[in-house]
């Protein structure tokens, strides 16, 4: 998993079924000292997750699609978490 | 998921079997700003209906071919929607 920031969101209305009613959001990805690291991804919400909020995001397809409750869909990436506060020493 | 943008079109004339008639785009992938990052790749498309000039999000690796149907074929990028807008937020 890695630690995210929701930066925005994604609209589409012409996307695959398995993506309908389904909040698409646009993570920032961060270090672990929560600065930004430059890059970012489009992943599925799955806990309502905000704009600006710090998130754990799930970038691995089979724990997405069982946290998503789907056989066959064509996902990767999905918000599991919100993170209230991350301690690290280094 | 990542933003991307269709720049091109390619038509091969034999391809593996299950992917006829998929329309193979050039894309552009782009950074979070919609500015364009990396080098150029070809996704298969899953929607069937994007363009070139289109805004899009694709996916990558093994759940590329899942949004494909059938869905067991060689395919590692596969454009998943056409995105509408793109709100940055945060």
């Amino acid at each position: 998993m890695i630690l995210g920031r929701v930066i925005g969101e994604v609209h589409g209305t012409i996307k695959h079924p398995f993506y309908e009613g389904r909040r698409l959001l646009m993570i920032e990805k961060l270090d672990h000292h929560c600065e930004p690291t430059g890059d970012y991804l489009i992943a599925a919400d799955s806990v309502g997750a905000g704009a600006d909020e710090r998130v754990l995001v799930l970038d691995e397809g089979n724990g997405a699609r069982q946290v998503l409750d789907s056989k066959d869909g064509p996902v990767r990436s999905v918000v599991v978490g919100i993170v209230d506060d991350v301690m690290c020493d280094t | 998921m990542l933003l991307g943008r269709v720049i091109g079109q390619v038509v091969p004339c034999i391809v593996t079997p299950g992917l006829e008639g998929v329309p193979m785009l050039i894309v552009q992938p782009l950074d979070k700003t919609l500015n364009p990052k990396g080098k150029t790749l070809v996704a298969a498309d899953a929607t069937r209906m994007a363009g070139i000039g289109e805004l899009v999000s694709y996916e990558g690796g093994r759940e590329a071919a899942m949004a494909l149907d059938p869905w067991f074929v060689p395919v590692d990028h596969a454009i998943i929607a056409i995105i509408d807008g793109v709100n940055v937020t945060a």
